[in-house]
C-alpha cells in the first residue's frame, strides 16, 4: 500500500496547530486552573488566596451533602442509561417492522430530540406541578400524593422520567439504523433456525446490535452525569433545598452561587478523572470485546 | 467577554454619534419583569435630568448570576461602575476589599452631601462596615411581613394574629373551622431564621453579628430557635402550616388562589400582588413574634440587596456614579422606586414625601415593612456580615426541607446547621489572607 505523505515536515503542524490550540485553550489550561484552584481557598474577586493542599478534598469527602449527591448521582446514571436504552430499544424494534405510516411513526418518535434540555425540564414541571399538574392528578388516582419540591423520592421520580423522555429519541435513532443495518440474509437465515422471535432478538438481533449499544451505554452515562444539568437546574427552580442533585449541579450551585472556587474546582477535577476512567474504559472495551464489522 | 466588549464598543460607537461630553457608566442588576422596566425608568429619567452623564442599566439574571458576572468582569478589568449585590453576597463583596470604593467615601470625595442618619434606621448599618461606614447603597431594600386575606379572616372571626402564641391557639383554629390553610411562608432561611432572630433581638453570630471579624460562629442552635422549628413542625402535622418546597413562588401561589390565609413574604411582593387584581381582598402587618422568648419584639434586617460602586475606573466615571446616587436617594425617586415596587423608601425625606401624598391612606399595606424596620432597634437588629452566606443558606434550605419532610429530627438538623455553617465560615476566613 503506497503512504500519503508531507514531504514538508512543518506543513502537517501548521494545519494542526489551529485545533491544538483550541484544545490547549479551552481545554487544558481550564483543567490545570482547575486543578490549581483546587489546592487553595481563595477570594473570589482574586485578592487574597492561602494554599490549603488537599483540604478542600478532605472537606468533600467529609460532607454528608456530597456524599448524598454523589450516591444520587449513581443510582441516577443507571436508573436513566438503563431506561433510556432499554424503552428506546423497544420501540426501535417495533418501529423496525411497521410497514404501513413507518415514517409518521418514526418521525413523532424522533422529534423530542429538537427539545432543548432546560425545555424539557419547563414540560415536565407543568406535567408535575404541584397544585395542577395533570401527571400529579394522574398519579393521585392511586393514592400516591405527589409532591415536586417538596418530597425527595418524588422531586428525583420527576428528573428521571424528564431525563429519560428527553434522551429516548437519540438512542432510538441509533437503535433503529443499528436494525436496519443487519443484513436480509442473516435475519432469514435465523429465520429458518429459530420460530421464536425472542429467541431470534436475544441469539441474533441483540449480539449485532452491541456496537451501537455500547457507543449508546457510553453516550447515556455521559448524559446522565452533565447534559441533565438543564432538566436539574429547571426542576429545581434555583433553589437547591432538599432535592436530590447530581454531582454537576453542586459544582454549580457551590461554585457560581457560593463562589466557593476552591471547593469547587476539588468537585471538578473529582469529575475530571470520571471522565478520564470512561473514556479509557470505553477504549479498553472497543479494542477488546466490541467487533464492528 | 466577548458580549462585553461588543458592549463597550457600541457604547463607545454611541458616545462617538452622540454629545462628546457625556461620561458613560453602566449598571448591571438583577431586576427582572416589572422591576425591570422601573429600573430602566430610573436611568431614562436620570438620563434627561441632566446633560453630562449618561447611565445605561443591564439585566445580568438573577442576584446570583449578577453578582458572578460581576466577578468574573473584575477579575478580567471589566467591571461596571455600579453592580447590584443581593444581602447574602454583602460579605462577598464587602470582604473584598479593593473591589468597590465604599459608597460614603465616592459621595463625600466628589462633593455630595452625606449624612447616614438621613437613612431610615433599619436599613442603615447593614451595608456597612465595622465603623458604621456604608459601603453600599442600600437600593432595593426590603422586609420580610405578614400578609393575609381579610376575607378568610372575617370569616373566621379573628384577627391578624401578634404573636405566634395567638396563631396557634386562636387564628389557626378558627381558620381551619372556616376551611382555610391557615400560614404559608417562602424563604425560610430569611423569615424563619434571619428575622427570626432580629425580631427577638437575638445574637444570630459571634463577632456582632459577624461585622467585627472573619472568625464568625453562627448561632442558630439555640433553644429559641429550635422551639420555633418544633412547632413549625408540629403545626405542619395539624394541618396549621403548609409548605410547598423551597420555592418561593411555589408557595406564594396558594395564598393567590385563595387556599392559604396567611402568607409571610417581602414588603417588596406588595406591588407585584397589587398588580395581579386578586379575587379577595388583603392586608399586611408586622411579623408575629413569640411572647415566650420576649415581650419587646425588635425591627427586623432588610434583604433585598444594595448598589456597590466598582473600583478601577475613571475618576469621572466615579463622579459620574456619585451624580447618580445622588439622584437615585432623592425623595422623589425613592418614592416613585417604593410606590412602583412595593420596596421600602431608604431615606426619611422619601418616606414623609410617601406620607404628605398620602400613599399610605390608599394603600396601608404598603407603610408596614418600613414601619416594621423602624420599630425600636437592639444591639442585634442590624444585619449580619457572614461569609459563603448563600451556601449557609442553602444548607439551611436543606436542613429544613429535610425536617418538613420527616427525613430528620430539629435537633439534629440544627446540629448540622451549625455544623456546615462553621465549615463554610472557617473556609471563608481563609479565601481573606
Amino acid at each position: 500500500m503506497k503512504r500519503a505523505g508531507f514531504s514538508n515536515r512543518w506543513l502537517p503542524i501548521l494545519f494542526l496547530i489551529p485545533q491544538l490550540a483550541i484544545i490547549f485553550i479551552f481545554f487544558y489550561w481550564p483543567a490545570a486552573h482547575a486543578i490549581r484552584s483546587s489546592f487553595y481557598l481563595q477570594d473570589p474577586f482574586g485578592f487574597g488566596e492561602t494554599f490549603v493542599g488537599l483540604k478542600n478534598y478532605t472537606a468533600m469527602f467529609n460532607s454528608a451533602a456530597y456524599l448524598r449527591s454523589a450516591w444520587f448521582t449513581v443510582i441516577f446514571t443507571v436508573i436513566v442509561t438503563f431506561l433510556s436504552l432499554s424503552i428506546a430499544l423497544l420501540l426501535a424494534v417495533k418501529a423496525d417492522k411497521v410497514i404501513r405510516g413507518a415514517k409518521t411513526y418514526r418521525t413523532l418518535l424522533m422529534w423530542v430530540y429538537a427539545v432543548a434540555p432546560p425545555v424539557a425540564g419547563v414540560i415536565g414541571l407543568i406535567l408535575f406541578d404541584q397544585s395542577w399538574g395533570p401527571i400529579k392528578d394522574f398519579v393521585a388516582l392511586f393514592g400516591w400524593d405527589f409532591r415536586l419540591g417538596v418530597d425527595y423520592f418524588d422531586t428525583a421520580f420527576a428528573m428521571v422520567t424528564i431525563s429519560v423522555w428527553k434522551q429516548l429519541p437519540v438512542n432510538f435513532i441509533f437503535f433503529l439504523s443499528g436494525l436496519q443495518a443487519i443484513p436480509k440474509s442473516v435475519r432469514e437465515a435465523a429465520l429458518i433456525d429459530n420460530r421464536s422471535a425472542s429467541g431470534r432478538f436475544w441469539d441474533v438481533t441483540f449480539p449485532l446490535l452491541a456496537p451501537t449499544g455500547f457507543f449508546l451505554l457510553i453516550i447515556n452515562i455521559t448524559y446522565s452525569l452533565f447534559d441533565t444539568f438543564g432538566v436539574i437546574d429547571t426542576v429545581v427552580k434555583g433553589e437547591p433545598g432538599n432535592n436530590p442533585m447530581t454531582l454537576v449541579y453542586k459544582v454549580y450551585v457551590d461554585g457560581f452561587r457560593g463562589n466557593d472556587l476552591g471547593g469547587s474546582s476539588a468537585q471538578s477535577v473529582i469529575l475530571m478523572i470520571l471522565v478520564l476512567a470512561l473514556t479509557i474504559f470505553q477504549f479498553r472495551m472497543v479494542e477488546r470485546r466490541i467487533h464492528y464489522t | 467577554m466577548t458580549r462585553l466588549s461588543f458592549v463597550s464598543t457600541a457604547a463607545l460607537v454611541l458616545a462617538a454619534n452622540t454629545a462628546f461630553a457625556e461620561t458613560e457608566i453602566t449598571w448591571w442588576h438583577a431586576m427582572g419583569g416589572a422591576l425591570g422596566e422601573t429600573v430602566n425608568q430610573i436611568a431614562t429619567d436620570f438620563n434627561a435630568s441632566q446633560s453630562d452623564y449618561k447611565i445605561t442599566p443591564v439585566f445580568k439574571g438573577t442576584y446570583e448570576e449578577t453578582l458572578t458576572a460581576g466577578i468574573a468582569a473584575f477579575r478580567a478589568g471589566e467591571q461596571p461602575n455600579i453592580m447590584q449585590v443581593y444581602d447574602a453576597g454583602a460579605a462577598t463583596v464587602i470582604g473584598a476589599k479593593g473591589a468597590t470604593i465604599p459608597v460614603q467615601d465616592l459621595l463625600t470625595e466628589n462633593d455630595v452631601a452625606f449624612d447616614i442618619n438621613n437613612y431610615i434606621s433599619g436599613v442603615r448599618y447593614f451595608y456597612a462596615d465595622a465603623d458604621g461606614k456604608m459601603i453600599g447603597m442600600p437600593f432595593n431594600s426590603s422586609s420580610p411581613i405578614m400578609y393575609f386575606n381579610t376575607d378568610a379572616m372575617a370569616k373566621a372571626g379573628v384577627e391578624a394574629p401578634k404573636t405566634w402564641e395567638e396563631f396557634e391557639t386562636v387564628t389557626a383554629p378558627a381558620l381551619i373551622d372556616a376551611g382555610y390553610i391557615p400560614l404559608a411562608q417562602s424563604h425560610s432561611p430569611w423569615i424563619f431564621v434571619e428575622n427570626f432572630m432580629s425580631r427577638h433581638n437575638l445574637p444570630f453570630a459571634t463577632n456582632d453579628n459577624g461585622y467585627t471579624g472573619t472568625d464568625t460562629q453562627i448561632l442558630v442552635n439555640n433553644d429559641a430557635l429550635k422551639m420555633h422549628w418544633t412547632n413549625v413542625k408540629e403545626w405542619l402535622d395539624d394541618g396549621k402550616y403548609a409548605w410547598y418546597g423551597a420555592s418561593w413562588d411555589d408557595n406564594q401561589t396558594p395564598f393567590e388562589e385563595g387556599k392559604v390565609a396567611i402568607w409571610l413574604g417581602s414588603s417588596g411582593s406588595f406591588g407585584g400582588l397589587m398588580k395581579k387584581d386578586l379575587p379577595f381582598e388583603f392586608s399586611a402587618t408586622y411579623l408575629p413574634y413569640w411572647e415566650e422568648v420576649t415581650t419587646e419584639p425588635t425591627q427586623t434586617f432588610i434583604g433585598g440587596a444594595s448598589l456597590f460602586a466598582m473600583a478601577g475606573q475613571p475618576a469621572e466615571e466615579n463622579k459620574a456614579t456619585a451624580a447618580f446616587f445622588e439622584y437615585l436617594t432623592s425623595p422623589e425617586v425613592q418614592y416613585m422606586w417604593h410606590r412602583e415596587t412595593g420596596y421600602v423608601p431608604i431615606t426619611t425625606a422619601a418616606y414623609e414625601l410617601a406620607k404628605e401624598d398620602g400613599h399610605y391612606d390608599r394603600f396601608p399595606a404598603a407603610e408596614v415593612g418600613i414601619q416594621q424596620l423602624s420599630l425600636a432597634a437592639g444591639e442585634n437588629t442590624k444585619g449580619y456580615r457572614m461569609g459563603f452566606y448563600p451556601q449557609i443558606r442553602d444548607v439551611m434550605n436543606r436542613e429544613f426541607g429535610r425536617i418538613l419532610s420527616n427525613e430528620t429530627d430539629v435537633e439534629a438538623a440544627f446540629t448540622t446547621i451549625e455544623a456546615e455553617s462553621n465549615e463554610l465560615l472557617s473556609r471563608f476566613a481563609m479565601t481573606q489572607n
